[in-house]
C-alpha cells in the first residue's frame, strides 16, 4: 500500500494549463513587468507580441508563395505553379463558383482565396515547431476579421438594394404575415446582422483556443508524469504524449476545416446579400 | 479539488451539439454511400449543417467563460 501511496505524491506540484497561458506578453517582458493601457475597461499590453508577428508572417508567407508560382506562367505548368493553381482553383471553384454563382462571383474571388490562405497559415502556425502558437488563439484577431467580412457582406447587399431593400431582404421572411411578422423581423434581425459576425469569429477562436489548450495540456501532463513521478505513472505519461501526437493529427484536420468553414460561411453571406427578391 | 462549475455545465451543454454533429455526418455518409457521384454537393451542405450546430457549442465555451 505505502508504495502505491508514495507513487502518488508528487515531487512538485502540477500545474494545469489556463486561459492565461494565451495571453502573451510583449516580446521582451514578462506578464508582470509588461507595460499597460487601460482600453474599454479591459487592461492591454502596450508593445510588440508574438501574434502580431505572426500575422505579418503570415501575409508574407502567403504572398511569396502564391507570387513565386504565378511568376513564370506556363502553359504547361511546372510542379510549383501547378500546386498554386490547384490551391487557388479549389477557392475559386469550390467556394466561390459554387456558392456565389457564376454571374458575379469573380469580383470576390480575390477577398475568399486571400482570406483562405490568410486563416489556414494563421491556423497551420499552432503546430509549425518553433512558433507553436496558433494566432486566432487570440480572440481580438479573429473578431476583427469577421468584422471584415461583416462590412464586406453588408456593404456588397447595401450596394445592391438599398439600406431599406437589403434590411428588408435580409428581415422579412417571404410568406409570412400579420403578427407572426411583429415575432419574426426582430428575430431574423438579431440573427442574420448581429450574431453572424459573432458566431463567425467564436467558431474560428474557440476552435483554435480549445484545440491548442489540449495540446498544451497532454504535452505538459506527458512531461509532469514522466518527469516528477516515479513507480508504475510514468507510462500514464507515456500514453500521454502519444495521445499529444493523436491530437496533433486531429489538429491539423480542425486547422484546415475551420479555414474552409469560415470562407465557406463568409461567401454565403455575400450570397445570401446578393440574392434577388424572394 | 477546485476549479469550476461553469466547465461542468459546458460539458453538459456539449451533448447536444454533439448528436447534432454525429447525426448530420451520419446523413451525409449514407447520402454518400448511397449515391457516389452526389458527394460534391453534399459536401458543402454537410459542413455547413456541421458549422451552424457547433455555433451552439461555441456559444456555450463562450458563455463558459465569460459568466
Amino acid at each position: 500500500m505505502s508504495a502505491i501511496a508514495m507513487n502518488a505524491i508528487p515531487t512538485e506540484e502540477f500545474v494545469p494549463p489556463g486561459p492565461n497561458d494565451f495571453n502573451l506578453p510583449p516580446i521582451g517582458y514578462t506578464q508582470d513587468n509588461a507595460p499597460t493601457f487601460e482600453f474599454l475597461g479591459q487592461t492591454m499590453y502596450w508593445g510588440l507580441t508574438k501574434p502580431m508577428l505572426q500575422l505579418a508572417l503570415s501575409v508574407l508567407v502567403v504572398f511569396v508563395f502564391f507570387y513565386y508560382a504565378s511568376r513564370k506562367r506556363a502553359m504547361v505548368p511546372g510542379q510549383f505553379q501547378f500546386v498554386g493553381e490547384s490551391a487557388y482553383g479549389f477557392v475559386r471553384n469550390g467556394l466561390g463558383r459554387d456558392i456565389l454563382g457564376s454571374r458575379d462571383f469573380m469580383r470576390f474571388v480575390p477577398y475568399l482565396v486571400t482570406l483562405f490562405f490568410f486563416i489556414l497559415v494563421n491556423n497551420y502556425f499552432g503546430l509549425i515547431p518553433g512558433i507553436q502558437f496558433p494566432t486566432f488563439s487570440r480572440a481580438g484577431v479573429a473578431y476583427s476579421l469577421a468584422a471584415l467580412s461583416w462590412i464586406v457582406y453588408n456593404a456588397v447587399g447595401i450596394k445592391k438594394h438599398g439600406f431599406m431593400g437589403y434590411l428588408k431582404l435580409q428581415t422579412v421572411p417571404a410568406g409570412v404575415s400579420g403578427a407572426v411578422l411583429a415575432l419574426l423581423i426582430p428575430l431574423e434581425f438579431f440573427s442574420n446582422i448581429l450574431v453572424r459576425p459573432v458566431t463567425l469569429a467564436l467558431r474560428l477562436f474557440a476552435n483554435m483556443f480549445a484545440g491548442h489548450m489540449l495540446l498544451i495540456l497532454f504535452a505538459l501532463g506527458g512531461e509532469y508524469l514522466l518527469l516528477n513521478t516515479s513507480g508504475i505513472t510514468p507510462i500514464a505519461g507515456v500514453l500521454s504524449i502519444v495521445m499529444f501526437m493523436g491530437i496533433c493529427v486531429l489538429e491539423m484536420l480542425v486547422m484546415a476545416l475551420q479555414a474552409y468553414v469560415f470562407v465557406l460561411l463568409t461567401s454565403m453571406y455575400i450570397a445570401g446579400a446578393l440574392a434577388d427578391e424572394h | 479539488m477546485d476549479g469550476s462549475l461553469n466547465m461542468l455545465g459546458y460539458g453538459l451543454a456539449t451533448v447536444g451539439p454533439g448528436l447534432a454533429v454525429g447525426l448530420i455526418f451520419a446523413a451525409y455518409i449514407n447520402g454518400v454511400a448511397r449515391q457516389p457521384e452526389a458527394q460534391g454537393r453534399l459536401q458543402p451542405i454537410a459542413i455547413l449543417g456541421f458549422a451552424l450546430a457547433e455555433a451552439l457549442a461555441i456559444i456555450g465555451i463562450a458563455l463558459a467563460f465569460v459568466l
